[in-house]
């Protein structure tokens, strides 16, 4: 019992994403680098924002954040200067440049083609005729009978 | 002894599956009535022995049966019972093996319920039905066997992982799976009028009632979820659109889909083989999501026991039945030809558009899924897809929805006129404009999410409470002998009306301090004070704990004492935050308790969260609508009817 207590102790860590010694005396400031580290990527958790991880390396990159944030960068510089050093990996938003065009695209592109089909659908229903119902088959028929001797 | 039991019935399972699938079949191709008999009670005797199975399974995590594996990687003699029983399925093995369970049961379902159905078309489903289950206890006993044997066994488990020993999280895995696998029964429907040749509206009426409820499944395991993950995680986050969560999105995006192109089908006999191949999407999707969670292909929050053997074994399931399926599809869709006739703007047109916006988003959350593999394999870039791709590129389809919704639900089948069904709505478009507007007068400088949310969430309640008043000819009398249906309809968009307004002030509007305190010290959150008045520590049955005592006053007065806790669990060796929460209807007072600090003090996190528990009580009142719907008398009379006429027509034989 003693060694699970003494081990609860030593190895209690921290649950808290952000600590409180991290945060910015300016709110203008620690508001912007905590936007920032919302579309940051933590890169060893499992998908997680730096903003909510515990990990270490985590802690390190919300600590850099507030650094450039500090020495003058705007958004962009201190997403590029983290991309730069951890790559395209860490952005929960991905450029739209490349390939990831496609990505960024297909949506609005997958609308459009949606939109078209049900248009020519629709104009063809409207033109249509009602067409005659199919005849009963034997089964059914059958059925019919039975229903409508009860 | 009883784990063998559980084995041999599991095995004995496969058997049955094998002939319910092979037997009807033939039965139903060739016309021979012995055969095609073998459908129903084989769909029978198919879930009894899966469920003796599970109860195999279920009594080993009971009684701590620490020769099997499963129970010794995921449970302990500490735990309490009800994480005992959650257990069975908090592991992989186990929640296959519910997988399987769940969906004999809706097998067997249909069997009980199915007598109305036409012999044939109902040994098809049963068939199509079986074969997914020959597909999953295969994967079951040859990869994920949960009656595996150690050979040494030891004292005691591992204990099952701390952040799942929750009440939320017990029950959002069945109601998920309830989903997923419903959607099987519009699946093998799909299927077996394909093989029929024939869709009619009495098919879609039969499918209907199964959609509707694997949808409400969805709608409440998603929910489940998301509940859990705001209570658990320490720091009121709801959704994160990780892989795990966006495979359980994407089926619900597409049953909802489908619940709406099956009314089309079985009022005005159109829309036929688009919502076949809906209901093979769906499942699709469904199959998609398993293969998602069990193969650990994209990395996600969610950490699952995971093998690449498994993963490959689930992609050949959805190779094959999704592959044949629309093979299958490719060669029957022109058989089945569209009766209905409609102008541009109807009920029907309507329909489609709600087809088309929820189809694309479900599109846009699936490539948003799988991109970071595409990019991997096909470009050699390694990214990410996260929160904010989805926020830009899935938001506009809902506000598009839900800007369309009142109008198209109320539009008349056949032909309307916008003019015509726009004038009843002025008054809840007046009242959605309005609200919308204090929103935007009373934040302060923030983005226009908290006021386009609650107008558009407004527009939908009003918008429902309008088609309800309509529909009862505007005499308060007739409100409530309207159809279920039409209450089941109105509950189910107005909650997500409600969902709307929740999910846009909680992320607009909350509120957040973080800080060091000292024990006795005060501080101001918003309007509201916060004294930390106490912090011990001490222990609970599997647990130690850190508990903290949190007093909050507004203005002076006492509003809630709360005890936000920090928990390790020593077994598995894991920490977990226990935010206490003061629920109130129209904010949470959500407070955390962190470490204690070098100088004295402990970090404390606290939030006011607005409007979060609008969030699940909306999703509670879609589920509501879903299960008003299908109590609707006119589903039972159907039913009713068709079982007692079939009845009285057996003696005669």
């Amino acid at each position: 019992m003693k060694r699970i207590l003494l081990a609860f102790f030593l190895l209690a860590t921290p649950v808290l994403a952000v600590q409180p010694d991290e945060i910015l005396s300016d709110p203008a400031l620690e508001a912007r680098a905590r936007e920032i580290s919302a579309v940051l990527r933590c890169p060893v958790c499992q998908g997680e924002t730096i903003d909510d991880s515990n990990a270490p390396v985590a802690r390190d990159l919300r600590l850099v954040v507030r650094e450039r944030v500090v020495a003058g960068d705007t958004d962009a510089q201190v997403i590029d200067y983290v991309v730069q050093r951890f790559g395209e990996f860490v952005l929960f938003e991905p450029q739209a440049r490349g390939a990831n065009i496609i990505l960024w695209v297909a949506g609005p592109v997958m609308l459009l083609i949606a939109l078209m089909g049900a248009a020519l659908y629709l104009r063809r229903r409207g033109a249509a005729t009602e067409a005659a119902p199919t005849p009963l088959d034997e089964d059914e028929s059958r059925r019919l009978k039975e229903i409508l001797k009860e | 002894m009883i784990a063998e039991l559980g084995h041999f019935t599991l095995i004995l399972a496969l058997g049955v599956a094998l002939v319910q699938a092979i037997v009807p079949l033939i039965g139903a191709w060739r016309g021979w009535p012995g055969w095609i008999a073998v459908a129903v009670p084989a769909a029978k005797i198919q879930v009894i022995l899966i469920a003796a199975a599970f109860a195999a399974l279920t009594h080993a995590f009971v009684t701590s049966d620490f020769s099997l594996r499963v129970v010794v990687e995921n449970s302990h003699t500490l735990k309490p019972m009800l994480y005992k029983v959650a257990g069975v399925w908090g592991n992989h093995e186990g929640s296959m093996l519910l997988w399987v369970l769940i969906l004999a049961l809706f097998g067997a379902a249909a069997a009980v319920f199915g007598g109305g159905l036409p012999p044939r078309l109902l040994a098809r489903v049963l068939s199509v039905q079986a074969m997914i289950g020959v597909a999953f206890l295969a994967f079951v006993i040859l990869t994920s066997n949960p009656f595996d044997r150690v050979g040494l066994p030891p004292f005691d488990g591992h204990d099952l992982n701390p952040l799942l020993q929750d009440p939320g999280l017990a029950f959002h895995p069945p109601f998920l799976y309830l989903g997923y696998v419903g959607l099987s029964m519009a699946f093998s429907f799909a299927v077996a009028a394909l093989i029929e040749g024939r869709v009619d509206a009495a098919w879609a009426r039969w499918v209907r009632p199964w959609t509707l409820a694997a949808w409400m499944f969805l709608t409440i395991g998603i929910a489940l979820g998301s509940w859990w993950a705001y209570y658990e995680l320490g720091w009121g986050g709801f959704w994160f659109w990780d892989p795990v969560e966006n495979a359980s999105f994407m089926p619900w995006l597409l049953a909802a889909a489908l619940l709406h192109s099956a009314i089309v089908v079985e009022k005005r006999e159109a829309l036929k083989s688009w919502t076949i191949l809906l209901a093979i999407l769906a499942f699709g999707f469904s199959l998609i999501g398993t293969f998602i969670v069990r193969s650990g292909v994209i990395t996600s929050v969610h950490a699952f026991a995971n093998d690449p053997e498994r993963g490959v074994f689930i992609l050949a399931i959805l190779a094959i039945f999704i592959g044949g399926a629309l093979t299958l599809y490719a060669a029957r869709a022109s058989a089945l030809e569209a009766r209905g006739v409609f102008g541009v703007v109807s009920r029907e047109s309507a329909l489609v558009m709600n087809n088309v916006l929820l189809a694309v988003a479900a599109f846009v959350v699936f490539i948003g899924t799988v991109w970071p593999l595409f990019a991997e394999m096909f470009f050699d870039r390694k990214l990410s897809v996260g929160a904010p791709f989805f926020e830009k590129a899935f938001t506009p389809f809902m506000v598009i929805l839900a800007i369309l919704l009142p109008v198209g639900a109320i539009l008349p089948w056949k032909r309307g006129s916008v003019a015509k069904v726009l004038r009843p709505l002025g008054g809840a478009l007046a009242l959605a404009l309005a609200l919308g507007a204090l929103a935007f007068a009373m934040q302060t400088g923030k983005t226009a999410l908290a006021p386009v949310g609650i107008a558009l969430g407004a527009w939908l309640v009003a918008g429902s409470a309008t088609e309800l008043w309509l529909r009862a000819g505007r005499n308060p009398n007739r409100l409530r002998r309207l159809p279920r249906a039409d209450w089941g309809k109105a509950a189910a968009h107005s909650g997500l009306g409600i969902v709307f307004i929740g999910i846009s002030t909680l992320m607009a509007w909350s509120i957040e301090d973080i800080r060091v305190a000292k024990v006795g010290e005060t501080f101001d959150l918003g309007d509201y004070s916060v004294t930390l008045a106490d912090v011990e520590k001490t222990r609970g049955p599997n647990y130690m704990t850190t508990m903290a005592t949190m007093e909050v006053a507004l203005h002076g007065k006492h509003v809630a004492t709360l005890y936000p806790e920090k928990r390790f669990y020593p077994v598995a060796n894991m920490p977990t935050t226990e935010a206490a929460i003061d629920n109130g209807v129209f904010r949470d007072l959500y407070l955390v308790i962190g470490d204690e600090q070098k100088n004295g003090g402990w970090a404390v996190r606290t939030y006011v969260k607005p409007f979060a528990n609008w969030i699940w009580a909306g999703s509670i009142l879609m589920a509501l609508g879903g299960l008003l719907s299908l109590s609707d008398r006119r589903y039972r009379v159907a039913a009713g009817a068709r079982r007692g006429a079939v009845a009285a027509a057996q003696p005669a034989e």
